[in-house]
């Protein structure tokens, strides 16, 4: 791009100030919307935003350097990145991409030289059950292959802009094939708001503790202790959040919640606002679900029209609340709630120490509740129904349902809502999965399960998952799920803290050594150790589950890696021969010499 | 009632909005840190501190002291592991401890001294970094930086200036400067601001002042860095 | 260890200044007592070529090129005992500073701008060892037992190192014995 475009930096940002203002907050949002106009952050951008939200340059620089989906250099008038989770790659990821970059004349991570397309990987997107799948300028491509690929090659070609493309390219499908008490039965818009205030705040409180309802994100926290300690904790304003983030490799039930259960979502975001007495609420979207904005603002535009957001809300004099969609920009992280609150101020998504615990000093140092956004739905259910109703499905300490995304080798991958309790074994059945393997239950963070495992449940007792459920066939390579969890680790740290940041780098270059076939007993030593230094030192989630899939895999499935290994003690840490290529370009020498055996 | 906790058998009071770090610092008991700075607000990231505290884990240095807790401290595991992120900051940066003007007066060389590691033990990343040496009394060489924010911090806190600041991410991050051409000569860093005395390692050095201290008089030459307290900023 | 056997200690020096081994006759009087123990492999004192069966091997310098990689991997080979002596064995050391310049830029500002004695080209010999990307720790390459680190190590510091080795005792530094400038 022309530098002598810069001179009319002012001009082309106004509108995207007058949409966000003039808060340091709204930083995050600028940057994306200016990314989006240059396909950049142009450094004339970076001052200028500096000036207009009174901070330095360098923490508009250092937010831009976070962010996958933010650069200081052009990415190319496209740029498709392909989702990168272990799912994709089953259905043919690497060849796909591999194939489009050779017709394109393009390696992957480089710009093409005319500025007109870029290419590369990007952490799963979140259309596990109909990949492979890939973002184009910010757009999900689903059902990715050949044919396809080379239609959007046409396009890219003839510079179609992208809102122009196919919609069938763009097609992303909800795929329910259970339901039970969420997905079920619909609700009428406002139902639940309207039980809550006929019940009263504190009545309804004690129906979501009679509940017993637990977080959905994963850690299953206990829904009516945290509200209450938010509620009682002093302030000068209280916020909701609702963390749709859903970076978790293989989880997609948030995307499908968004897309077709908005209400019941929304919903319980308001009752939530009620009972702590918050009037500003967020929805952290993560930017690969940026396709759901336009939908969901209507969504809360109808809700606005109906009285069920805004002022007095559904005439109740003093209940006003009101929901601001935030874009998140491509960082697993910002799923972390103290990292999310970080993103939603504007900033880099860096987890927060704790204590203090978000419920007393989360966004603007405010008392803050984040939750999932099925903990939301489950609010909204309880508080439109009952308790009873609610704890007559799951277990002892697992009230309620669970909605699963499975994806991997089944039949019908897609969206299953269960009763807590369920077993693995039961699942296959109902997905179509056959010769099951392994499964990973709750994604790289979470549990690869053996076929010696298969009865063992869904549920906080046994095995918890904010939703993920990947499933691998006898012909899968379970080496491939090692290394890249490794990779999406080693990729997605924060790099806040010291075990996790350098651990993430050492563990992914011993399991690439180790599936390049110079790993010796002596790294699988080394793996664990660093595992522990991880699960036991790091700051947050991220880095306490990065070993995972790769403890799990060293302690449940020996046969992935056991014939890769040399029989020697030891290996160099690095390739000999590949150490010398450069030296022999330099001189020109090819004899037995310049060579390792 | 005075509250107290205690460490590694050790009774120890404080007083509330103490950490266990600053409770055991008042107390003249060490805990291994790097990032951690009484005289600043703490950060939490170099983990050093990490101690037990009833069987679980917990960053000494943010954690709130707590009445009756049973805390670890100088075992032989938790050294351990305070070792092996030692041994992951030698290699994920350049240090060259025989050529760097930091050595014998350095934290991290000191605390890795302490923690008796012998080698970095783990492959090194040998990472391109720059060094600045633009401003005319101060080096700043990345290759060096362990990211303890502790320039960040007094630059923020204490200059007011906010020269400093962490960018990037993962394995990714990096200091940067804050000016327009990224330079510290192009900024108003004093030798005389605090952010000039706080960095643990060799990677801000005040210039003209390498090896003026002969081997064998430095601080940590003769001396541990748990003897030392850790409390002086190299001034 | 037994009387009557002398021990056999090897030693050699790869990317390294041979200051540890100057450290090491640094150790004066004292090495008599010490040589009554130890018998000379392959060592720069010695003009043996190769690395007999050893059981102590002793490395400096850390690895910089090909010949580097054979001599190591022999004394890997051959000695029981294998130690990294001095800060370019145990971290890659003054050397490793070419770390961060492009080989290319290296070879450049050697062969090409300052001239060589035959002109201005570029050495392609197959006598001479090819330099590797980068300069190494001898740990990444082979097993290491021991580390001694120190730039050099003090004369006593080997001193102590060595006859603790060599009495079958698990070597101990003192505070001051442990720098790694
Ligand atoms: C690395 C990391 C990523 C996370 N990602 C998400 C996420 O994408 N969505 C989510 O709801 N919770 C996520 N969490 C959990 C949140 O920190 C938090 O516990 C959750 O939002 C609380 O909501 P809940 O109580 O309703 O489950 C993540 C945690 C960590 C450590
Ligand atoms: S554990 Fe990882 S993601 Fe979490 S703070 Fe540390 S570096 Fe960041
Ligand atoms: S900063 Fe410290 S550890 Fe790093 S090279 Fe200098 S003296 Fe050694
Ligand atoms: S320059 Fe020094 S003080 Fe600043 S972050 Fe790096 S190591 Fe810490
Ligand atoms: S000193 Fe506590 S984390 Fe660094």
């Amino acid at each position: 791009m022309d530098s002598c475009e810069f001179s009319q930096i002012e001009q082309q940002l106004s509108p995207v100030f007058e949409q966000h203002g003039y808060e340091a907050q709204k930083l995050l949002q600028i940057l994306l919307d200016v990314q989006e106009i240059y396909s950049f952050i142009p450094d004339e951008a970076i001052t200028y935003i500096a000036n207009l939200l009174s901070v330095s340059r360098v923490s508009v620089k250092a937010v831009v350097d976070f962010y996958s989906f933010l650069s200081f250099k052009s990415v190319g008038e496209y740029r498709v990145l392909f989702s990168d989770n272990i799912t994709d790659q089953m259905l043919g990821k690497n060849e796909l991409m591999q194939y489009f970059c050779k017709k394109m004349w393009l390696e992957p991570g480089k710009v093409s030289e005319d500025n007109l397309l870029s290419v590369d990987s990007t952490s799963c997107t979140g259309m596990c059950d109909q990949g492979p799948a890939a973002l184009v300028n910010g757009w999900p491509l689903t059902n990715l292959d050949q044919q396809r690929l080379d239609l959007i090659a046409k396009l890219i070609r003839d510079r179609n802009p992208v809102s122009t493309w196919p919609a069938m390219l763009f097609e992303v499908k909800d795929n329910i094939y259970r339901s039970e008490i969420l997905l079920g039965k619909p609700s009428v818009a406002g139902a639940a708001i309207k039980a809550t205030l006929e019940r009263g705040v504190a009545a309804t409180l004690s129906e979501i503790e009679a509940s017993k309802l637990r977080g959905r994100g994963g850690a299953g926290y206990s829904t009516a202790n945290k509200w209450s300690s938010c509620r009682t904790s002093p302030g000068t304003a209280h916020y909701i959040v609702c963390n749709a983030d859903e970076g978790e490799p293989g989880t997609f039930k948030d995307r499908v919640l968004l897309n077709s259960y908005a209400d019941l979502v929304l919903e319980g975001m308001t009752i939530a606002a009620k009972i702590i007495g918050a009037t500003q609420g967020f929805l952290y979207l993560r930017g690969e679900y940026r396709y759901l904005r336009r939908k969901l603002e209507e969504v809360l535009a109808q809700r606005r029209t109906a009285g069920l957001l805004g002022r007095s809300i559904l005439g109740e004099l003093g209940f006003d609340f009101d929901i601001e969609i935030h874009l998140g920009a491509g960082a697993y992280i910002c799923g972390e709630e103290s990292a999310l609150i970080e993103s939603l101020e504007g900033k880099s998504g860096r987890p927060r120490n704790r204590p203090p615990f978000p419920v007393t000093h989360g966004y603007l140092d405010q008392p803050t509740v984040v939750d999932n956004v099925e903990t939301f739905a489950c609010v909204s259910k309880i508080a439109e129904y009952d308790s009873a109703w609610f704890t007559a499905l799951g277990t002892a300490q697992s009230s309620g349902s669970k909605i699963l995304s499975i994806s991997g080798d089944c039949a019908r991958p897609g969206i299953y809502e269960y009763p807590f309790g369920v077993a693995l074994y039961e699942i296959f059945d109902d997905c179509g999965a056959e010769d099951v393997h392994a499964v990973q239950v709750s994604g790289p963070s979470g549990t690869l399960v053996s076929c010696k495992e298969f009865r063992r449940r869904i549920c906080f007792e046994d095995l918890p998952t904010a939703g993920a459920l990947i499933i691998f066939n006898r012909e899968r390579d379970i080496l491939q799920v090692a290394l890249n969890s490794a990779h999406f680790f080693a990729y997605e740290s924060c790099g806040f803290c010291t075990p996790c940041r350098v651990g993430t780098q050492l563990q992914k270059k011993i399991i690439d050594k180790i599936s390049d076939g110079y790993g010796t007993a002596y790294d699988l030593e080394e793996l664990k150790y660093i595992g522990h230094i991880m699960r036991t030192m790091s700051h947050c989630g991220l880095g306490h589950t990065a070993a995972n899939q790769v403890i799990d895999m060293l302690d449940k499935f020996p046969d992935a890696y056991k014939n890769k290994l040399k029989k020697l003690v030891f290996e160099p840490a690095f390739d000999l021969d590949r150490a010398l290529e450069k030296a022999r370009k330099i001189t020109g020498r090819d004899d037995k010499l310049a060579h390792f055996p | 009632m005075s509250k107290n906790f205690t460490l590694d058998g050790k009774v120890i009071s404080f007083k509330d909005g103490q950490t266990i770090m600053d409770a055991a610092l008042t107390a003249g008991v060490y805990i291994p840190h790097l990032c951690h700075n009484p005289k600043f607000i703490p950060h939490g990231s170099c983990k050093l501190c990490i101690v037990n505290v009833n069987g679980r884990n917990m960053t000494s240095c943010t954690m709130p002291a707590g009445n009756g807790m049973v805390i670890e401290n100088n075992t032989s595991a938790l050294n351990d592991d305070r070792k092996a992120l030692v041994q992951m900051l030698f290699v994920e940066g350049n240090h060259t401890c025989p050529s760097c003007e930091a050595s014998g007066n350095c934290k991290l060389q000191a605390t890795a001294y302490y923690l008796e590691m012998l080698s970095p033990h783990y492959t090194h990343f040998y990472p391109p970094r720059t060094v600045d040496a633009s401003h005319p009394d101060i080096f700043l060489d990345l290759n060096r930086c362990i990211l303890c924010e502790l320039c960040v911090r007094a630059s923020r806190d204490v200059d007011g200036k906010n020269i400093f600041k962490i960018s990037g991410r993962g394995i990714g991050s990096h200091l940067v400067v804050n000016a327009e051409s990224g330079k510290l000569g192009d900024t108003n860093f004093a030798v005389t601001d605090k952010a000039a005395r706080v960095c643990p390692t060799g990677a801000i050095l005040i210039k003209r002042r390498g090896y003026k201290t002969p081997i064998g008089h430095r601080i940590y030459d003769h001396k541990k860095i748990n003897e030392i307290q850790a409390e002086s900023d190299h001034e | 260890m037994s009387e009557d056997r002398k021990i056999k200690l090897a030693t050699c020096s790869l990317a390294g200044c041979f200051g540890c081994h100057m450290s090491l006759l640094d150790i004066d009087e004292k090495l008599f007592p010490l040589l009554k123990k130890v018998e000379f492999d392959r060592t720069p004192f010695t003009d043996i070529k190769k690395c007999g069966s050893c059981d102590i091997g002793i490395v400096e310098g850390g690895v910089s090129n090909v010949e580097n990689v054979h001599v190591l991997k022999e004394f890997r080979k051959h000695c029981k005992v294998l130690v990294a002596m001095g800060a370019c064995a145990i971290t890659g050391g003054v050397p490793s500073l070419r770390n961060n310049i492009d080989l290319w830029d290296c070879f450049q500002e050697i062969y090409l701008y300052e001239g060589g004695l035959e002109g201005s080209q570029i050495p392609n010999d197959p006598e001479l060892p090819l330099p590797l990307d980068k300069v190494y720790p001898v740990y990444e390459v082979v097993k290491i037992d021991y580390f001694l680190p120190g730039c050099p190590p003090s004369a006593d510091t080997i001193w102590k190192f060595l006859t603790d080795l060599i009495a079958g005792r698990e070597p101990k530094l003192s505070y001051e014995m442990l720098h790694y400038d």
